[in-house]
């Protein structure tokens, strides 16, 4: 079974609005955060039409109902990544808070000064300065995995970084800017060879992949709903619950103790034990509401879709003279065609682009490093998801001839 | 909008009068912007009185921060230190001709805040400088 594009976008109202008198959005940058389909925003409108409530302690009808949504969007964000148990996905309010999450409690409880982090060169700044962080604090030694020419990591120095006996590896599943599928499942195995314990930063990946983290067996694995057609505001860090036991708490304050003397306190079971303080319920509502949807649809028709559109998009794109890719070919990356034209800043082609609906993302995108390793500031950047089409990437490239013409 | 990419601009992108560096110089600053990472930094030498005798910028961004930069270049020769302290962002939106959001605002405003950063003497140019 394929998917239904045209029946999909019926489901995202902002898909059919005019930018300006005439002009449909052309939606282009999914990357940075999904759009949000009627399902969601009826859950999260009912979740406070009907049923608002605070969680967990209350006994009256509201907060049992509460308490049951936010719980039950829980137990389907566990189902859909394959936890094994719902105890071990914590709710934080993005992947960016996730992978602080660890590096606050995980991290300052494990490592000591001299030990060695493995990153790469590919993160996204959430996942380099949580680390900076605490190299400032613990004097941690940080070393990085290359990207290629292609857009790749180099794997033949992951395996000598390995044989520096580090303690954790960090990585992206898949790069915001290149689009690169990192082979995790392998990359993971090798790092267990060596005892590191391994998180992944899987902000890109969950949206448009299916991701089953006890296949993959990651020690931690972070994600945002945003990305994923759900609410902003809410996110999961999934972590074996050996592990999240071992953990020291990481904000104190309601619902994540299970008893409070006024000299001390006890921390309350996982996955409370992460969650201090009154959540976003109605975003933990939604988020199970896009869970559904993507289930829906199905993750597999989802990628394929996605892939299929990319390989059209890349192959149109290359057409262009003066424009330059950067990331790998369309059967090693996810939905994004990040790229430059010759002579034209970014921002230029972002804003002109912008004249006929079309929404690019335009500079680092939060990954500054990388950009020096290729030696250009910035890039402009498209990206795709279920709701893309080939006619949206016509557009683009129509878009990106009267921009060079503008600028001839 | 569609001023937004008029002439003036594009050319002074694309051939820009006061692109370089004066060695020596009497001022210098650089600074870039976070949001896109267009850099800036202005060179400029003084005068026996203090005004503005020749001023460059040099550096790397879009269409917006590069004009801007050449025409606030072009306007403060011949200037004392005093009246370019004084100017302040619609100067800028004047010169460009054209009216900019607040994502955009920042790319115009850049070289502005690095030449004030550096005429004050400061270590950082902060948004103030530009309000």
């Amino acid at each position: 079974m394929s998917l239904d594009v045209n029946k999909i976008r019926k489901d995202f109202p902002i898909l059919q609005r005019e930018t300006r008198d005439g002009v449909r959005v052309v939606y282009l940058d999914s990357t940075a955060t999904s759009q949000k389909p009627q399902q969601v925003i009826d859950a999260m409108n009912n979740y406070y039409q009907r049923s608002n409530a605070n969680i967990h302690r209350g006994v009256h009808t509201l907060a049992e109902e509460a308490t049951s949504m936010y719980e039950g969007a829980r137990e389907k964000i566990a189902k859909f990544i394959n936890a094994k148990s719902s105890r071990e996905v914590i709710y934080t309010r993005n992947t960016t808070e996730s992978i602080n999450l660890v590096a606050y409690s995980w991290a300052r409880a494990n490592l000591k000064s001299g030990d060695l982090v493995i990153l790469t060169e590919m993160e996204h700044h959430s996942n380099l300065v949580p680390w900076h962080m605490l190299q400032v604090e613990k004097n941690i030694e940080l070393d990085f995995i290359p990207v290629t020419e292609n857009g790749l990591l180099d794997v033949d120095s992951y395996k000598s970084l390995l044989d520096r006996a580090p303690k954790l590896v960090s990585f992206t599943h898949m790069s915001n800017v290149l689009g690169t599928i990192n082979p995790v499942q392998e990359m993971i195995q090798m790092a267990h060879q060596v005892g590191a314990i391994v998180l992944i930063d899987g902000a890109q990946s969950v949206p448009h992949l299916q991701v089953d983290v006890q296949k993959l067996d990651a020690d931690f694995y972070a994600f945002s709903a945003h990305k994923m057609c759900g609410p902003t505001g809410i996110g999961i860090l999934y972590g074996k619950s050996a592990l999240l036991e071992s953990m020291p708490p990481f904000l104190g304050g309601g619902d994540m103790i299970k008893e409070v003397k006024l000299k001390s306190f006890r921390a309350n079971t996982l996955p409370h034990k992460f969650e201090a303080g009154t959540p976003a319920i109605a975003e933990a509502v939604g988020f199970g509401a896009a869970v559904d949807y993507l289930s829906n649809i199905g993750m597999d028709n989802i990628a394929a879709h996605e892939h299929q559109i990319t390989e059209y998009a890349l192959e149109r794109l290359e057409e262009i003279p003066g424009l330059k890719l950067f990331g790998p070919s369309a059967d090693k990356k996810g939905g994004v065609a990040a790229f430059t034209l010759d002579g034209i800043h970014p921002h230029d082609v972002a804003q002109i682009l912008d004249k006929d609906g079309i929404a690019v993302r335009a500079g680092h995108h939060c990954a500054q490093p990388l950009h020096e390793k290729f030696g250009i500031p910035a890039t402009s950047r498209a990206s795709f998801y279920m709701y893309s089409t080939k006619e949206e990437v016509d557009l683009l490239v129509n878009g990106l001839y009267k921009v060079k013409e503008m600028f001839k | 909008m569609d001023d937004l990419y008029r002439e003036v601009i594009i050319e002074h992108y694309k051939n820009p009068s006061y692109r370089g560096k004066l060695d020596p110089h009497d001022i210098a600053f650089a600074d870039n912007n976070p949001l896109c990472g267009d850099h800036i930094e202005i060179n400029l030498r003084l005068d026996e009185n203090g005004n503005v005798k020749e001023a460059l910028f040099d550096g790397h961004g879009c269409a917006i921060s590069q004009a801007s930069a050449d025409l606030l270049m072009e306007s403060i020769i011949g200037k004392p230190l005093e009246e370019v302290k004084q100017l302040k962002k619609d100067d800028i939106l004047e010169m460009l001709g054209i009216d900019l959001g607040p994502v955009r605002l920042k790319c115009a405003l850049l070289s502005l805040k690095v030449l004030k950063a550096g005429v004050y003497g400061l270590g950082e140019a902060s948004d103030e400088l530009v309000e």
